[in-house]
């Protein structure tokens, strides 16, 4: 075998690997794209599925009954519990949401939500002082849920209400949060 | 050669298990190593081997139901053959785990060890940091009670304060408007599929990394790493003192991790479970949620940062503290290891130890919440009581009735949210104290329309009487942005200062 021989294999080897390699880069990137393109069919339930709470923007607060005006008296802050109009048939007890009720005179009234506005624990409701108390951090609201001392930004959240039928009904629904009052 | 030898050979021909061992469980590290320093990492892998194990065995009961996830607690507790044994087992795994991890971390930041070149590897283990705090968060929700109702609550309030995107983000926490049904079946997912996938993938790396780039050497002081040099060095230092991890530098994390195996069956044998406190009712009211301890000091800051500043803090607090521990290791990528040579490494050690043990502490007290039961529960020492005028005792009574012991103590007992009044006759005279209790101020609500005249005027003769024996009540005491012109508070005084002995 003399050298150029040799030399002359090589080549051709090599040749023939480019060519080779040329078809199977064409096979290899088909490959891929075709597992994007089906990885991204799969992606849109998956995201759409877990990030529904983005896409689905309806409005989830209904008009609620908190049962008959006579059951607040006049001039008294009292709690009141509903049924979460957003619920699941497993959502046991934790779908009772409690709120307070101030009735001030006739069909006057101020329904508060049960969340500090601060970091969201239970206000308690204190008639002799005439304040909320929280238990977390200490923020407390005068009667009419005005801010009064301690870290919340700013006064209980405070539902829509109507009377109708001498029936009182507040619109709610959804957790109250800074983002989202009531 | 023998039957069972011929057996031998042939699996290891098959399984490659020589080879195996010798890059991994055999491979070389410096002998300085094997040192009781270096315990912290195996430990914590152990705790989620543990946690594992255990939380596997409690999911076989466990139904993430928010209907039925307290009772399926109660039933692991009281009905479960050695249920309670091994929610035991889980929660102070989760403790321990914690723990070690904090320990881990201190040890690797002190000795240096994110120096060139194991950058990814503190990455790694900042990332399982991140991701063992999301399994104590979800952790908390599992046990499904009134702490982790009203938890949830204090995490979507926080969400809810993010700019734009906040009302989103907290329908995509809670899987819903508000916190029900799915909320709890997206956290179990969170706590049992998604972190525990992830921590399992980084441990992963996290191992790799530390047999790719060796296990950092016990640092010396006064030398110094630099990337052209260091890993010719490190490789004499394997040829010089290198010893394989097993059998010969494992010996103490072995006997480190059987006490932490037995100290965790101890504890949970001993102290149990935690929980579940009080049902997931939001209508009981009167909770006084606390989170777990390794939260109690992101509780308390929220307590007592000034409100101007929190929303900022809130988010780019632990933006900051997780950027400046992933730029660590590329800003301090060389030079001293040993933490003689790194006081100011020490300092923060010690700075960050301190402050976040503190607001723990805190937290566990928290002395800025109402005690919603003092005014009805804590009794008025006697003294302060006997030998007084049926005005003062009247304001004793008007003192308990309006709650102002909830915020304020008396011998010692009562809230702390405002200061003890065992001695406010010293301090404000009495036309300070009506404006104090009529307009608040300084923290302190306004009592003005709760209270009529005469109870303002009995308060307040009470109040006088609150000092020490033989010290005169306050002529005028208070720094002057609390005072009022001398005019006004002759016009507001109801009773001049009774100049009575105290008994």
């Amino acid at each position: 075998m003399t050298e150029p021989e040799v030399e002359d294999k090589h080549e051709r080897l090599a040749k023939s690997a480019v060519e080779k390699s040329t078809r199977r880069d064409w096979f290899f990137m088909a490959g891929v794209a075709v597992n994007v393109a089906a990885g991204l069919l799969m992606a849109i339930p998956l995201v759409g599925f877990v990030f529904s709470s983005f896409s689905d923007r309806k409005d989830p607060r209904a008009w609620i009954s908190l049962g008959s005006i006579d059951n607040y008296a006049e001039d008294t802050t009292r709690l009141a519990t509903y049924r979460n109009p957003f619920t699941r048939p497993w959502d046991g007890q934790t779908a009772d949401i409690p709120c307070w009720v101030r009735r001030l005179k006739g069909n006057q009234f101020q329904v508060f939500a049960i969340n500090c506005t601060h970091l969201g624990c239970p206000v308690r409701w204190f008639q002799e002082s005439g304040l909320f108390l929280c238990p977390c951090h200490g923020g407390a609201y005068y009667e009419d849920g005005a801010r009064a001392a301690g870290p919340p930004p700013r006064g209980l959240f405070e539902y829509n209400y109507k009377v109708e039928n001498n029936e009182l009904w507040v619109k709610g629904g959804q957790m109250p949060t800074l983002a989202n009052p009531v | 050669m023998n039957t069972l030898k011929r057996i031998a050979v042939w699996l290891d021909d098959r399984l490659h298990l020589t080879a195996l061992w010798a890059s991994s469980a055999g491979h070389e590290v410096p002998a300085s190593s094997g040192s009781w320093w270096y315990v912290f990492g195996s430990a914590t892998l152990l705790c989620f081997v543990i946690q594992v194990i255990s939380g596997a065995c409690l999911a076989f009961v466990y139904i993430p139901s928010t209907n039925e996830a307290y009772t399926s607690l109660q039933y692991l507790n009281h009905v479960q053959f050695w249920g309670w044994y091994l929610r035991g087992i889980h929660y102070w795994g989760s403790n321990f785990m914690v723990a070690f991890m904090s320990a881990h971390m201190i040890q690797v930041f002190l000795f240096g060890a994110y120096k060139y070149p194991r950058e990814l590897t503190w990455l790694s283990g900042l990332f399982l940091l991140l991701c063992t705090l999301g399994m104590a968060f979800t952790g908390q929700v599992m046990r499904w009670d009134q702490d982790a109702y009203w938890g949830l609550s204090i995490g979507a309030a926080i969400l809810g304060r993010i700019p734009l995107i906040g009302g989103g983000l907290v329908h995509l926490v809670l899987a819903g408007p508000i916190i029900a049904g799915e909320t709890l079946s997206r956290f179990f997912t969170l706590h049992v599929f998604i972190i525990p996938g992830l921590i399992i993938a980084i441990v992963g790396m996290h191992l790799r990394l530390v047999l790719a780039k060796g296990i950092n050497e016990y640092p010396r002081p006064g030398h110094r790493v630099r990337r052209a040099t260091y890993d010719a060095e490190y490789a004499e230092i394997i040829r010089k003192e290198g010893v394989p991890f097993v059998p010969q530098a494992i010996d103490k994390d072995l006997i480190f991790s059987a006490v932490t195996l037995v100290l965790i069956l101890l504890f949970a044998l001993i102290v149990g479970p935690k929980g579940p406190h009080g049902e997931p009712n939001p209508t009981l009211v009167d909770a006084s949620p606390r989170p777990d301890f390794y939260f109690l000091s992101l509780f308390a800051a929220l307590a007592l940062l000034p409100d101007w500043m929190e929303t900022f803090v809130m988010f780019l607090g632990p933006a900051l503290a997780i950027l400046i521990l992933i730029a660590l290791p590329f800003v301090a990528n060389t030079g001293e290891k040993s933490a003689s040579r790194r006081p100011a490494a020490v300092l923060w050690v010690i700075l960050a130890v301190l402050t976040i043990v503190t607001l723990a502490w805190f937290g566990l007290t928290s002395p800025w919440s109402p005690h919603m039961t003092a005014w009805s529960g804590d009794p008025i020492p006697a003294v302060y009581l006997k030998g007084r005028t049926p005005l003062e005792m009247h304001g004793a009574l008007v003192f308990q009735n309006k709650q102002c012991r909830n915020c304020h103590a008396l011998g010692g007992v009562g809230g702390e949210r405002g200061p003890a009044l065992d001695a406010v006759a010293t301090r404000l005279t009495a036309p300070e104290m009506v404006r104090q209790v009529i307009q608040g101020g300084g923290n302190m609500p306004a009592y003005g329309k709760k209270l009529t005249p005469a109870e303002v005027s009995a308060l307040v003769a009470f109040m006088q009487t609150l000092r020490p024996q033989a010290t005169p009540p306050s002529q005028n005491s208070a720094p002057p942005e609390n005072k009022l012109p001398r005019d006004v508070a002759q016009i507001l005084a109801p009773t001049a200062p009774s100049g009575k002995h105290r008994p």
